[in-house]
Order: C-alpha cells, then sequence, then structure tokens
C-alpha cells in the first residue's frame, strides 16, 4: 500500500476527499473561498475519475435542496459553501437536519456583510449552530481531508442520521499549500460502508418529505434530533478511532488538549489559529510559562467533558473567538463558558475577539493573551471580553491603565524573564 | 523557519513559483513548507504577493510573515527601498533586472531572469528561472528537486526548456555569488 502524497491547498483536499468518497450527488454553487472545491469536482466529474452526478444550480438554497431531495431516496450527496452563501441555504439548513438527511457540507469560512467581505471568520457558521447540522472545524489540509472523509461515516451512522458541516478557515486553510497523504480509493471504499439509510423512500416506500407537525408532536421530534446528536459523541470517537486503525491518523476526538495536563494558563481555539497557539505555547514552555491548549474540533455535539477535563489544573483560561455575538460576547466562549460552569477552580476566564474578517493573529499577540492571564490573576481585568489589537481608540481604552492595553508589539517580546 | 516572499504582477506566476518551490522542498527536500498567496481577488497585471514558508518540522505557525529571509522580486518595477526593512539579519532580495547599475548593497542580488526564460523559452516568464536562482542563492535545493517539481506542471518539450532554463539560472547564479 503506497498512500500517494500532494502539495495541495485545503480547498483540494476536500475535492480530493470527495473523489475517495465518490457521493452519488453533488450540488454546489461556488463563491469564494470554497470556489475551487466546486471546480476541481466538476473536474473530475468530467474526466471520469469522479463517478458523481454533479448538478448545476442557480444558487445555494438550491443546492441544498437539491442535496436534501436526493438524500431522501437513498443518496449519499455532498455540498459546499461560504459566508454568505450558507446564509443564502439558511432556510434548508433546519429542513436537511430535521429531515435526518446524511448530507456532508463543507464550508469555508470567511466574514459576512456589511460591511462585504471575502476574508476569513467564523461569523458564518457559528450563526447557524442552533441549525441542528454537527459542525466540525479543522486545523490543517490533511485534517480537512480525513475529517471530510469521516464526516460520511458520523452523518451517515443509522444512529445519528444528522447532516455535518466541515468547516475550512477562508484562504489560512482552503488556500493554502501543503503535503498531503491521500489515502488509496480501494481502502477508503472498504472502510466507508456504502450508504444505507432505513429512512430513504422509493417506489415501494413512498414517504412524505418536508412533513408538518401539530403541537401535540413537535417536540418529540426535536426531541429526538437533540438525543441523537447528543449521543453521537461516543460513536464520533469510535469512528475516529476505527479510522486511525486503517489510515494511522487520529486528531483527539471533539477536542484536542496539548499540555494542558500541568497548564497554568489554557487558551481555548478554533480551526487554523490553534497552529499558530501551539507554535507560541512551545516557545512558552520553554521559557518556563506553563502554557497549554484546548482545540475545539466539534461545536456541535459540545465537547462538554473534555472541556472540563483539560481545565481541571488550570488558573485561567482564554477563549479565542473569531467572531462576536453583538452586544454579549463570542460564540465559542458562551459555550465554553457554560461548560465550565460545572468547575469553580478557574480563577480568571477571558474572551479575546480576534481575527474578525480576515486580521491576522501573530504570535505576539498571542504571547500577550497568556501576558495579560497571568496578569489578570493579581488584578482582575475591568472588562472579560477583548477585542484583539484593537486599532481605535474606545473609552475602554482610554479608562484602563496603559499597561494593561493590548497593543502591536515589535517582533520577539521577552515576557516571561 | 525560513520565510520567502514574492512579488510579481498578476499573470507573471509569482504565485506558482511559490508553490513550485515550496513543493519541491516539501515532496523531495525532506523538510516542511506551506506555500499561500497574499489574500484576496486576482487581477492580472496588479501587483501580486506570494509566501513561501520552510522548516524542519511540521508547520503550524499560520500568522502572516513579517520579517523575511529572502524577497524575490520578478518585476523591477515593484521593488521599493523599504524592502531593506523587512528583512532578517543576513536576509537577501533578489531582482530579476536588466539594469546595469552598480550594486552597492551587498543585500541585493540582480539577476536578468527574464533574458534567461527569453533566450531558452523564446517568452519573458522568469518565474521559473527566479526559482532556480533562490534555490541557489538560499542552497535550499538542487536542480534536480526542481526538475521533479517542474514535471507536475510541464511535460514533454516545455518540461525540456525548463529544465534548461533552471540549470542556466543556477550557473549564472553561481558566478554572482562567487563575485
Amino acid at each position: 500500500m503506497t498512500a500517494l502524497k500532494k502539495f495541495i491547498s485545503g480547498d483540494d483536499a476536500v475535492a480530493e476527499a470527495v473523489r475517495l468518497v465518490s457521493p452519488d450527488v453533488i450540488a454546489a454553487y461556488p463563491i469564494t473561498p470554497q470556489t475551487v472545491v466546486v471546480e476541481r469536482l466538476s473536474e473530475m466529474v468530467e474526466d471520469g475519475s469522479l463517478k458523481s452526478e454533479f448538478m448545476h444550480v442557480e444558487s445555494e438554497h438550491s443546492a441544498l435542496s437539491a442535496c436534501i431531495g436526493a438524500s431522501a431516496i437513498g443518496a449519499r450527496t455532498f455540498t459546499a459553501t461560504s459566508s454568505q452563501g450558507l446564509l443564502y441555504m439558511a432556510e434548508c439548513l433546519p429542513y436537511a437536519s430535521g429531515g435526518r438527511f446524511p448530507i456532508v457540507m463543507m464550508n469555508g469560512n470567511r466574514s459576512v456583510a456589511l460591511p462585504w467581505s471575502i476574508y476569513g471568520d467564523h461569523r458564518d457558521s457559528l450563526s447557524q449552530l442552533d441549525s441542528g447540522w454537527i459542525q466540525i472545524y479543522v486545523e490543517d489540509a490533511q485534517e480537512s481531508l480525513d475529517m471530510t472523509i469521516q464526516s460520511f461515516a458520523i452523518a451517515e451512522h443509522q444512529d445519528i442520521l444528522t447532516p455535518v458541516m466541515i468547516n475550512l478557515d477562508g484562504f489560512l486553510l482552503t488556500h493554502t499549500y501543503e503535503l498531503v497523504t491521500i489515502p488509496e480509493k480501494d481502502i477508503v471504499d472498504s472502510w466507508l460502508k456504502p450508504l444505507e439509510n432505513k429512512l430513504a423512500m422509493d417506489f415501494d416506500n413512498p414517504k412524505n418529505m418536508a412533513f408538518s407537525s401539530q403541537p401535540s408532536d413537535n417536540t418529540e421530534f426535536k426531541y429526538q434530533q437533540h438525543i441523537a446528536v447528543e449521543n453521537s459523541r461516543e460513536k464520533i470517537i469510535e469512528i475516529e478511532k476505527s479510522f486511525a486503525k486503517v489510515f494511522g491518523r487520529s486528531y483527539g476526538g471533539l477536542a484536542e488538549g496539548y499540555l494542558y495536563e500541568d497548564a497554568d494558563f489554557i487558551i481555548i481555539t478554533l480551526g487554523s489559529v490553534t497552529g499558530t497557539c501551539r507554535s507560541v505555547i512551545r516557545d512558552l514552555r520553554s521559557e518556563g510559562v506553563k502554557a497549554g491548549l484546548i482545540k475545539i474540533r466539534f461545536m456541535r455535539p459540545f465537547p462538554v467533558k473534555e472541556i472540563i477535563e483539560y481545565t481541571k489544573n488550570a488558573k485561567a483560561i482564554a477563549v479565542l473567538d473569531r467572531d462576536i455575538s453583538f452586544g454579549y460576547e463570542g460564540a465559542v466562549f458562551t459555550n465554553v463558558n457554560s461548560a465550565l460552569s460545572r468547575n469553580n477552580n478557574i480563577s480568571l476566564k477571558m474572551n479575546y475577539i480576534a481575527g474578525l474578517g480576515g486580521r491576522d493573529i501573530s504570535k505576539d499577540s498571542i504571547r500577550e493573551i497568556f501576558k495579560e492571564l497571568k496578569e489578570g490573576l493579581i488584578k482582575k481585568p475591568s472588562k472579560t471580553v477583548k477585542f484583539l489589537n484593537l486599532n481605535v481608540e474606545t473609552d475602554d481604552n482610554i479608562n484602563e491603565e496603559k499597561d494593561n492595553i493590548p497593543q502591536h508589539k515589535s517582533e520577539g517580546v521577552l515576557l516571561w524573564s | 523557519m525560513k520565510e520567502i516572499r514574492w512579488h510579481g504582477r498578476g499573470g507573471q506566476g509569482a504565485f506558482t513559483a511559490s508553490k513550485l518551490f515550496g513543493e519541491a522542498l516539501a515532496l523531495y527536500g525532506g523538510v516542511h513548507a506551506l506555500a499561500f498567496p497574499s489574500f484576496g481577488p486576482e487581477r492580472r497585471g496588479a501587483p501580486v504577493l506570494a509566501f513561501t514558508k520552510i522548516d524542519d518540522h511540521k508547520i503550524d505557525d499560520r500568522s502572516d510573515i513579517k520579517l523575511c529571509d529572502y524577497i524575490v522580486i520578478l518585476d523591477d518595477t515593484l521593488y521599493n527601498e523599504s524592502f531593506l526593512n523587512d528583512l532578517k539579519e543576513g536576509g537577501k532580495i533578489i531582482i530579476n533586472t536588466n539594469t546595469s547599475h552598480e550594486n552597492k548593497n551587498e543585500s541585493i542580488i540582480k539577476i536578468d531572469a527574464t533574458g534567461i526564460a527569453n533566450s531558452v523559452l523564446g517568452k519573458p516568464i522568469a518565474n521559473t528561472a527566479m526559482t532556480a536562482v533562490l534555490a541557489s542563492v538560499s542552497g535550499f535545493a538542487n536542480p534536480e528537486i526542481l526538475y521533479k517539481s517542474l514535471s507536475h506542471y510541464f511535460k514533454g518539450e516545455l518540461l525540456q526548456k525548463n529544465m534548461e532554463v533552471i540549470n542556466k539560472a543556477f550557473e549564472i547564479s553561481r558566478n554572482i555569488i562567487q563575485q
């Protein structure tokens, strides 16, 4: 067995994974930064290396609607979108999850208008956290490929039957080229069983789709959906273990803890900024700072148990959110805080809003976060939610002591002497 | 980590060069590499940036490159003196130019890559040549691994000619380094 290695982008890696999985139906509409996925898949169908029905649609709303229709008769389906495209198909998202259609979707994370921006953040997918979809966030192109394959196993598991959205940071993952191992199709075929959906309809078993419900039974539908996603946790871990056995790669289940065991200070991340944080944490460790990391891989189902376990020795935590729920805080922070309401040992919980609309999150600014956590244990900051590297003067900036304001710093400031 | 910034104009192949270089090193050079364009819309003729990061370990730092080991400029009209401030200590700027001004700054290497491309390919496409110049000046890659990477982009006569470009660029840059 010789797995092929290629130097490709995150978008390419997703397309390669979809080729290996060979869905029956692909329906997608191009949008930056997902476009390459759609281009590659249509090229593969054209040259015969992918035997899928590629449905050309006029919008994202139609793309997901087409997938819902195909999925209803038991077809394996894939779509991909981003940002405004995801919002345009938003009406169909709960149709897909409520109908228990095991559709897999790639989302290239991108900011939402206004202001119009093609650059990355998590405000698109996090706005759809309650749509009933399982949400995965990845860190590099290899994980993009591996998790696209696993997404089908998760969505199509007969006890789960819930659509899966796999999120890649726009540009930072979708357009960055790196070495990716591409498994052989035979091996993927034998690992991922063909979809045999017990709920599928055909001429012998006609069913009603887009059904309605009465107040007397709606709650029961929603309860079953909730239980399916709640109980998907163990299955997601089992699927990853079985994938690791065959393909030799695993990523830590619902959330990965990195150098967390003895960590005083822990940063909690989603997506590609995780890598940059790892790199800072290694530097800090060599300087004697007990820094650690939790990478949230699944926002739904949420890794409650893992977050409590990995933070059990932490004194202070920071959640890095590439989104903001205006008038409150970042959505990831809200979720983490809810999980941590069961752990009262942490003295300081901070929320940093960063990387909006594609802004760089530098190593220096991550060091600043750890520095603020350390200082915050002595003197509690006046605010929990802070915007990283804010370029405007605010009342907040003015009222605080100057030392506490995160600033653009030159390279390699030694903070821990 | 070694960090490289590429300057070109849309259509000159700066991003392809950054990718070709990263690909050669990652697939055949036994190191890790990331290659990425300056993110955003692509327009022919407009100034574009591309980046390559190279390291012995898996590269997980995805933040912007601030200081560079090498800045490679495919079009000399894009050069700006301020680029000198973007270099790490010992870093170099490699400019594709046919101007014969005396080179006063030892951080700057000038080479007529378009001349090489014109003489071999008959076309002013300088990106392959500049990739080879960078490989030679930095010592990161030998011609063989560049050939292998090139074979993913070109076949037949075009591949042969581009390999010739690489040989010529290596030869000329060796002479420049010796001077």
